[in-house]
């Protein structure tokens, strides 16, 4: 029963009531005013173009840098595959805010924030931080599907006469073509509603949906223009989760691993492959860091000494935030795993119609972008007795809401892969059923568990979006905005301070990644950006 | 009574028969085979004998106790699955030190008694291993290594080689038997295969569409089969129709209609006798497989000379080469 009535009461007061009342106040008054005028307004029809062509090209692109990656883990086995793989996820759990700093590091390290081959606050600079972020959910998609495919197909077109960018085209292309649209898909939701990387690279100028809904809301304070936009928004992302879905489903239908050993890679596919993803992924997180060190002309940790002090800039200093979020994310991983863990259990164990509703419900807030949902929870939250303004709960319930998703794609599939017969086995062994619980059940779920949480803990801890709404005490500042703040103020020393703040937020959620691949192939499923 | 006793049981799921009345006895030490194609109900036999599929008559016993209501955590017997389902969250001693923890062994001894069970299997110094690791052929012998090590009274096996390559399997079975005999394991190892069965058994019962369709050594089976439908699922092939006469093209076999079955190991090529045609010639394991053809009857046998194909032949028919065979 409280399995049941916990989640559902969570999911109804935080997300799904704040969700209506976007779409209450967007069809009503003044909200419909803006939203009927939309259409014919030239600002509005410019950043739904700029939304929508960034998102394309960043998704192509994608794909394109990781198809040669995701050939290389599918069909070769060699030395360091492991750590290739697990690299190649960081990128994927990094905060937003870490990757757009990686990013303006990167301009500013060889001189292309400015003059004739400027990059930063253009949307080549925005393209470049997207493929960087999803690389590694193509990788994976892919990847893992490909895996699954009978490498004889292709020997059987070589054999047949046909050269190997033929065969590449005319047989493994098709056959992949599933797991590229499911991928692309999913790739494409997160570059339509990628806001922190657009704030940051993209300048004033660049504008798209998510982030015009944060100018009118927070810095203009108009409200109604706000909400039509994110009904637009609720609307454009609903109808993209449907698609994935269904492109999705699709993917299901793939073949199984073969038994044949796979090859090892000759010298120059390996040697290709790690340069190009060395360049995407490894380049921008190396000069990062070589920018935190950078203090005149020599390397010293001064920055990092730094983030002790408190600047004008900030209300607290930058470890205090650091420390904020930290304790924000303890808070928010605790409740991701209880909410998540019972609507796993009501998911699994729970009769059809409640657990496809649950199964459903709980995935919504990963759809959802997190700039909706702050924003639903501001305008929301602010009435007795659910007046939550003050709250200091109010962050950490957001950050749990958006990591429920994760803990739930982590924990259902592997209740479900529990098999019958483990327990049978273990049964005949001599152990009674609740020595089964305890032997077999509880310790294969536990490790999803730990994945689970330390996705929960790496989205908290780098959350962006649906913080940056919310309305909190200056002390309560959170590391993410934090660095936002000192990124987009000019001075080398606030500069080197938020270098040194993003690489600190990177091993943190680096060492969470490192908890999610230790456990293998439980955090596979959500690195695939399931919905 | 001593040892298993499965006396009239029947099994049935949604209304449809999986088990229907079985009989059947296995002695302490004793080694039965269920031979049987896939299907026919071997599985859920060795199942409601562990207690984990439900009956719906007759009773299971061991030793003259009735075991109706006894949970399959307190039978004492072995099961080992036909896949591999091996606890992936624990290494090859945790898998199989599992059941001696169930029974409570201390630590110490827990030990050792894995260590001995994995040279048993040839897996010694295994312990360390994840069962991720494994290859195909260990992770069986890891798991018969499971489910010996608690010394269960009755082992049941549950086409554990199923999936192996030929040769694997060969030199499993050889292993398995030597290694039940060595410890007098009563035990019931289920096959398809017939050489499997033969190689293993103190005795076998054919199992067909959820009965028990013959039982006996391997030798009485052999030789008497009773039926056609254990004639062939015991690897004979000379199965030959009769007319209403008892007549074939070999001559005059029985008293009526029927079907009898001509033992291969019984045939001979010889300069007289019937006079038959050499439609085939394999060479399987040494020795020459020759099929020849009497009319439309067609008859497997070994040859003791060399023949060709399209060759005329005579064939010496045995007194005891033909036996009598019940029903189709």
């Amino acid at each position: 029963m409280v399995a049941v009535v916990l989640p559902a009461a969570f999911l109804g007061v935080f997300f799904l009531y704040p969700v209506a009342a976007i779409v209450g106040r967007g069809l009503t008054g003044d909200g419909l005013d803006r939203l009927v005028g939309l259409p014919a307004s030239a600002s509005f029809r410019n950043v739904a173009w700029f939304t929508l062509w960034q998102a394309v090209v960043s998704t192509v692109l994608t794909v394109l840098v990781a198809l040669p990656g995701a050939h290389l883990l599918a069909r070769y086995r060699f030395r360091g595959r492991a750590v290739l793989r697990a690299l190649t996820t960081v990128p994927f759990v990094l905060p937003t805010v870490v990757v757009g700093s990686a990013f303006a590091a990167l301009f500013d390290r060889f001189g292309l924030d400015d003059g004739t081959f400027r990059l930063q606050h253009t949307v080549w600079a925005i393209i470049a931080a997207h493929v960087f972020f999803n690389v590694a959910v193509v990788l994976r998609t892919v990847g893992a599907f490909w895996e699954g495919l009978d490498p004889a197909v292709e020997e059987q077109a070589r054999v047949l006469g046909a050269g190997p960018w033929r065969t590449f085209w005319s047989v493994t292309l098709p056959r992949l073509w599933p797991a590229v649209a499911a991928a692309a898909s999913i790739v494409f939701l997160f570059c339509t509603t990628s806001f922190g990387v657009i704030l940051i690279l993209g300048g004033p100028t660049r504008a798209t949906l998510e982030t015009e809904i944060w100018r009118h809301a927070v810095w203009r304070g108009d409200l109604a223009s706000a909400t039509a936009l994110a009904v637009v928004q609720l609307v454009a992302v609903v109808a993209m989760v449907v698609v994935a879905n269904r492109l999705q489903r699709r993917r299901a239908i793939g073949g199984r691993p073969s038994a044949r050993r796979p090859q090892r890679p000759t010298k120059r596919l390996l040697g290709a492959n790690l340069a190009l993803l060395a360049t995407v992924l490894l380049l921008p997180v190396a000069v990062l860091v070589e920018r935190s060190l950078a203090v005149g002309d020599g390397y010293s940790l001064r920055h990092y000494g730094a983030l002790a002090d408190r600047v004008n800039l900030l209300p607290v200093s930058a470890l205090v935030a650091l420390r904020n979020s930290l304790l924000f994310a303890v808070v928010a991983t605790a409740l991701a795993l209880v909410v998540g863990g019972l609507a796993s259990l009501v998911v699994v164990h729970g009769r059809g119609s409640v657990s496809r509703v649950f199964d459903l419900g709980l995935m919504l807030p990963l759809g959802v972008s997190a700039v909706t949902l702050g924003f639903g929870m501001l305008i929301a939250l602010d009435d007795p007795p659910l007046d939550l303004r003050t709250s200091r709960w109010l962050v950490p319930v957001a950050h749990a809401l958006v990591g429920i998703p994760f803990v739930m794609r982590t924990l259902v599939p592997t209740l479900r892969s529990i098999d019958d017969r483990l327990r049978e086995a273990a049964a005949v062994l001599g152990a009674s059923p609740t020595r089964v619980f305890r032997e077999i059940d509880l310790p294969i779920a536990g490790r999803a568990v730990a994945v689970g949480a330390a996705f929960a803990f790496a989205i908290s801890l780098g959350e962006f979006g649906a913080t940056s709404f919310l309305p909190r005490q200056p002390d309560r500042l959170t590391a993410p905005l934090a660095l936002f703040r000192l990124l987009g103020t000019p001075g080398d020393l606030l500069r080197g301070q938020a270098m040194a703040l993003a690489v600190l937020m990177m091993l943190l959620t680096a060492a969470c990644v490192l908890v999610i691949e230790s456990r293998g192939r439980f955090g596979s499923g959500v690195v695939r950006g399931d919905l | 009574m001593r040892g298993l006793a499965v006396d009239g049981v029947s099994v049935g799921f949604d209304g449809t028969t999986v088990l229907d009345g079985i009989d059947l006895a296995v002695a302490p030490g004793e080694v039965v085979v269920l031979l049987g194609p896939s299907g026919c109900g071997k599985t859920t036999l060795l199942r409601a004998v562990a207690g984990l599929e439900p009956t719906v008559a007759g009773t299971i016993s061991w030793g003259g106790e009735d075991l109706a209501g006894v949970p399959p955590h307190e039978r004492g017997f072995g099961l080992m699955f036909q896949e591999q389902v091996l606890f992936p969250h624990r290494d090859v001693a945790g898998n199989v030190g599992f059941g001696l923890r169930m029974a409570g062994m201390p630590e110490a001894l827990r030990a050792e008694r894995v260590g001995r069970v994995l040279d048993l299997v040839g897996l010694s110094g295994y312990g360390q291993r994840s069962v991720a690791t494994l290859s195909g052929g260990e992770a069986q012998r890891v798991a018969l290594a499971r489910s010996l090590a608690p010394g269960p009274r009755l082992l049941m096996l549950d086409e554990p080689l199923g999936f192996l390559d030929r040769a694997l399997r060969d030199r499993l079975v050889d292993e398995l038997g030597l290694l039940l005999r060595r410890l007098g394991q009563a035990a019931i190892h289920v096959t398809h295969d017939h050489d499997e069965a033969f190689a293993l058994a103190d005795r076998i019962a054919v199992m067909a569409d959820g009965r028990i369709a013959g039982i006996g050594t391997p030798a009485e089976v052999w030789a008497d089969p009773g039926t056609a439908a254990v004639a062939r699922s015991i690897g004979h092939r000379n199965l030959v129709e009769l007319d209403a006469d008892g007549a074939c093209p070999l001559g005059r076999l029985g008293a009526g209609p029927g079907t009898v079955l001509v033992r291969g190991d019984r045939l001979e090529l010889s300069d007289g006798g019937t006079p038959a045609r050499v439609a085939g010639v394999a060479f399987r394991n040494g020795r020459t497989e020759v099929t020849v053809r009497v009319g439309d009857v067609e008859l497997h046998l070994f040859a003791d000379r060399p023949v060709a194909r399209g060759d005329t032949v005579g064939l010496h028919i045995a007194d005891d080469a033909v036996v009598g065979l019940d029903g189709s």
